[in-house]
C-alpha cells in the first residue's frame, strides 16, 4: 500500500515536471523541433536540467553503494547493441512526434483534459504497441 | 509561436530527472513512459500492477495542477487523422526502437548509453525533418 503511494507521487512529480517545463503542450514541443523556423530551444533545456539531476543521483548512488550492487547496477550502460531495429524505430517514432508534438508523456499527461484529440493519439499509440506485438513477438 | 523559458524548463526537467532517480532507486525500474505503457497491454503478467500507479500519477497531475487555479497551455493543432496516423508511428517506433524521449533521452543517456544517444539523435532528426516538411515545405 505505502509503496502505491510513491509510485502515484513519483508519476506525479513527472508529470508536475512536464507541465512546469511547458512540455504538456504540443505547440511548444513542436517549437523545439521547428529548427529553420521561429526556433524554441526549452526542450534542450529541460532535458539538459533532466539529465544532470538523474545523472548526478545515479553517480551518488554509485559511489555510495557497496560493490556488490554496484556490479548488479553499473553506472555506465554497456556500449553494445546499435542495430537497424534501433535506428528504424526511433526513426519512425521522430515522424510520429514530428507529426504530432507529441511524445507517449505528454499524451499520457493530457488525457487528464479531456480533449477528444487527445484520446485518439492515446488509442493509435497503443494500437501502435500491439502492432508491435503482432510483428515482432509471439 | 512559442518563447524560450529558462527557469521553467530548468525547473521542470529537475523534477522529471528527479522522478527518474526515485523510480530506478526505489523500485530498479526505469521512467520510461513508452516501455511503461506498452507494459499495460500483458495484464497477465505478475508484478505490472506498479506501472498503473505510476501512470496513474501521470494522468492525475493536470487535473490536479489546475486546482490551483492555473490554467495549462495546451494548442493541439494537428487533424485528427493525422493525429491517429501519428499515434500508430509513436507506438510501434517506440517498442521496435526501444523507447521515447523519457526512456532514451532522459534514462538512457544518463547512463551514457550508446544506443540511447543514437535514438535521441536519430528521432530528433526525422521529427525535425517532418516538421520542416509539414510546415515549410508543403
Amino acid at each position: 500500500m505505502k509503496d502505491t503511494v510513491y509510485l502515484f507521487a513519483y508519476g506525479l512529480l513527472f508529470g508536475l515536471g512536464l507541465i512546469v517545463a511547458g512540455m504538456s503542450n504540443p505547440a511548444k514541443v513542436l517549437a523545439f523541433l521547428d529548427v529553420t523556423g521561429d526556433w524554441d530551444p526549452s526542450l534542450a533545456l529541460v532535458m539538459a536540467s533532466a539529465l544532470l539531476v538523474l545523472g548526478g543521483a545515479r553517480y551518488l548512488m554509485h559511489r555510495n553503494n557497496d560493490e556488490a550492487d554496484r556490479e548488479q547496477q553499473p553506472l555506465l550502460a554497456s556500449q553494445v547493441g546499435v542495430d537497424v531495429r534501433l535506428i528504424g524505430g526511433a526513426a519512425i517514432f521522430g515522424i510520429g512526434w514530428g507529426l504530432s508534438g507529441f511524445c507517449p508523456g505528454p499524451a499520457l499527461l493530457g488525457l487528464g483534459a479531456g480533449v477528444l484529440d487527445n484520446y485518439v493519439f492515446v488509442a493509435a499509440m497503443f494500437a501502435g504497441f500491439a502492432l508491435f506485438r503482432l510483428l515482432h513477438q509471439r | 509561436m512559442t518563447d524560450i523559458s529558462v527557469l521553467p524548463s530548468l525547473t521542470g526537467g529537475a523534477l522529471i530527472g528527479l522522478s527518474a532517480a526515485l523510480l530506478l532507486f526505489t523500485h530498479k525500474h526505469t521512467a520510461g513512459i513508452s516501455g511503461i505503457a506498452a507494459g499495460l497491454l500483458s495484464p497477465w503478467q505478475a508484478g505490472g500492477g506498479w506501472r498503473w500507479w505510476f501512470l496513474g500519477g501521470l494522468v492525475v497531475s493536470g487535473p490536479l495542477y489546475r486546482l490551483s487555479g492555473t490554467d495549462i497551455p495546451m494548442q493541439l493543432h494537428t487533424s485528427t487523422a493525422v493525429l491517429a496516423v501519428a499515434g500508430l508511428l509513436v507506438g510501434y517506433g517506440t517498442r521496435l526502437g526501444g523507447g521515447c524521449t523519457s526512456g532514451h533521452g532522459v534514462c538512457g543517456i544518463a547512463r551514457l548509453s550508446l544506443r540511447s544517444i543514437i535514438a535521441t539523435l536519430t528521432f530528433m532528426l526525422t521529427a525535425s525533418i517532418t516538421v520542416y516538411i509539414v510546415r515549410h515545405a508543403l
